[in-house]
């Protein structure tokens, strides 16, 4: 694992030889930068497409899987795991699918925010239950996971619903007429005004500091409770934007969708140098993971390879790159 | 003055009760089972008009158990190492279809395939775990990613599919009218795992390396091989699994276990097993999986919708580790 190779910022000596520093600490992220712009020109020399349209391809594909993958980072780095992420978005999906077939623009939108504050509310309840009963987090988000499988089939048995075509839009379409997908620019606004003033400011500092060692960050007067809670919750809005995310690309609500989230998200987590032991990563080679992710299965798609064969190579890919990784940092380690 | 010795008595016979409801978690969870029983029992004769508490569905309650009992048999095992295998459901279906696969070439020949790539797969999951220290959770989603690729490549092509005899007896047979034959397998193996976990080296060094793998390491044990066979045999136990399913069914198909994959990680956190491991039972896991059957078949009974399902398996596993923690006082 990447545990060794980067302790998070706060903690690291000013002293240290500078691009020494930079490495350990952004070297996985740059290199997961460097695997997605590699892949880049293959893609390319692959597909017959125009560029402009496979970029929106991709963005769109990628899109849901990015914010699932940025609210499982925020948890683990937090020192938890939810397996409940895929299901919650499912709920959002078919939630917002129900409500806003009939709806305009605006209300889809006023309607979007809504569904934001409760999924974090949803998912701030699933952290104090961690919380209060001192349960492991794998234990209470496997229960969530039911849960809102159950309330997702509950609101929708099967797939139907809409949404209005300008809200789909929002995330088929493009920034003016740059060609820049909406759906890229989507996610990085999402990082730059949900995640990047919390993690240089108290709340995202605490959340690294109980992620790499709770005891510690209690005894630096850290709220620990609050802290977990709160991570949960900021996750809980990346979900639910997930889930917006799925209705509006794929234009129909489906009590299914989120199923393989979950397990995809935690793939992601991992691939973009997030230790699952928590505090370690960052959230920028998290998307980058997920652009290499969704971006492989694409590529296995246009060389004709049987849909059945990426699972395998999606498989064997994550458990190789982990053994790599591992073998890496155990190297500089020693 | 007299006071104080009287409420440290009662204060202690609290903590007996305490200590030995923790010594014996056993025996809260059968109280939970029996309730649940006697609870199914009242509503089928409220809607159906006879009691549920028959041989008969007793019968079939363990007949219906079996398999995910199997299952999570591995699941308990990598469990208490600290461990969670998630390769379970797609390795038991992997199982499954090997045996259907070679089954007409011999009965021996079809269940040695089945057993075969059980095995394979945990020891691919246990090489990865043990060896190169990949985290379990990505280690056995990796493999269980492959197993599914590989086996929806097979199944799509045609062949054959002989379920031989003797497993389909084992999956669905009952001696004497009520005595399911994969209950006395079960039922062997329940009792092999449960003395060897107590009485043999390799069952104390699953706790130890549960419980600490650094102090473990220090004193002398190979955590790597305990790893390694760990997971093998969470393969083999999946893959009897897969043949009792297949045995019931008589027909392997791609989703023949994918609900067994969270019911087993469930039907060992209801038992009591420590997910951090180093504690725990097989006993609990049984109790765990009868616990999960019989609430399936009261939901059945209450005509419950598959969304209701879901939100009280969730709730129930919450509520039932909740309790579990507070009365054992375990952080």
């Amino acid at each position: 694992m990447s545990t060794a190779s980067a302790a998070p910022a706060a903690l690291e000596f000013r002293g240290a030889a500078p691009w020494r520093r930079a490495l350990r600490l952004h070297g996985w992220t740059v290199a997961v930068w460097l695997v997605l712009l590699a892949m880049v020109p293959y893609w390319r020399s692959l597909s017959e497409g125009d560029f402009k349209f496979d970029l929106q391809a991709l963005a769109i594909d990628a899109l849901p899987l990015c914010f699932a993958a940025m609210a499982q980072a925020i948890v683990v780095i937090s020192g938890g795991i939810d397996l409940s992420i895929g299901s919650l978005m499912a709920v959002v999906n078919v939630l917002s699918a129900r409500e806003m077939v009939d709806m305009s623009v605006r209300q889809a939108l006023a309607f979007s925010l809504l569904i934001l504050v409760l999924t974090a509310l949803a998912s701030g309840l699933t952290g104090l239950i961690i919380v209060l009963t001192r349960i492991p987090d794998i234990v209470v988000t496997l229960g969530m996971l039911f849960v809102w499988q159950g309330v997702a089939l509950w609101i929708m048995e099967i797939p139907g619903g809409g949404v209005p075509v300008s809200f789909g839009d929002l995330a088929v379409g493009d920034v003016g007429s740059t060609g820049i997908p909406n759906a890229l620019v989507a996610v990085f606004v999402a990082l730059l005004v949900l995640w990047v003033p919390l993690r240089w400011l108290r709340p995202g500092l605490a959340i690294y500091a109980v992620g790499s060692n709770r005891n510690s960050a209690y005894l630096s007067g850290i709220g620990v409770a609050r802290t977990r809670v709160g991570a949960y919750m900021l996750a809980g809005l990346f979900t639910g934007l997930g889930g917006l995310a799925l209705s509006a690309s794929s234009g129909i609500g489906d009590p299914n969708s989120g199923a393989t989230y979950t397990l995809n998200s935690v793939a992601a987590v991992v691939l973009g140098g997030v230790s699952l032991l928590g505090g370690v990563g960052g959230l920028v080679g998290v998307i980058a993971a997920a652009y290499v992710l969704t971006l492989s299965k694409i590529i296995l798609l246009l060389r004709g390879t049987d849909p059945n064969y990426a699972n395998v190579y999606q498989g064997a890919l994550i458990i190789l790159v982990v053994v790599i990784g591992g073998l890496i940092t155990r190297k500089t380690r020693s | 003055m007299t006071v104080v010795p009287e409420a440290l008595e009662r204060e202690s016979r609290l903590d007996v009760v305490r200590r030995f409801l923790v010594d014996n978690p056993v025996v809260v969870l059968v109280g939970v089972l029996v309730l649940l029983f006697v609870l199914t029992d009242l509503v089928n004769r409220h809607e159906a008009g006879e009691p549920f508490v028959t041989w008969n569905q007793l019968s079939t309650t363990f007949l219906v158990a079996a398999p995910l009992g199997m299952i999570a048999a591995g699941q308990t095992l990598v469990m208490l190492t600290g461990g969670v295998d998630l390769s379970v459901a797609f390795t038991a279906t992997a199982a499954a279809f090997a045996t259907s696969w070679q089954g007409g070439n011999g009965t021996v020949q079809g269940i040695l395939a089945g057993l075969a790539v059980g095995v394979g797969i945990g020891l691919a999951n246990g090489i990865g775990v043990g060896v190169f220290r990949v985290n379990p959770l990505i280690m056995t989603l990796g493999t269980s990613s492959v197993t599914f690729g590989l086996l929806s490549i097979y199944a799509g092509r045609s062949f054959e599919k002989v379920v031989p005899g003797f497993v389909a007896g084992l999956g669905s047979d009952r001696f004497f009218d009520y005595l399911p034959a994969n209950l006395i397998f079960w039922a062997a193996i329940a009792a092999l795992l449960i003395l060897g976990l107590r009485y043999t080296g390799y069952g104390r060094m699953l706790y130890a390396v549960g419980d600490n793998e650094v102090a473990a390491r220090l004193a002398g044990v190979r955590v790597w091989q305990v790893l390694v066979l760990v997971y093998a045999l969470c393969g083999l136990f999946s893959a009897f699994g897969g043949l009792l399913l297949v045995g019931f069914t008589n027909n392997p198909d791609l989703g023949l276990a994918t609900p067994y994959l969270l019911q087993s990680v469930a039907a060992v956190v209801i038992g009591g097993t420590s997910i951090f491991g180093g504690w725990g039972s097989y006993s609990g896991t049984i109790v765990g999986v009868l616990i999960l059957t019989v609430l399936g078949s009261l939901l059945t009974l209450l005509n419950a919708d598959e969304w209701q399902r879901q939100v009280i398996y969730g709730a129930i596993i919450i509520v039932l580790t909740a309790i579990y923690a507070r009365v054992s006082g375990a952080e």
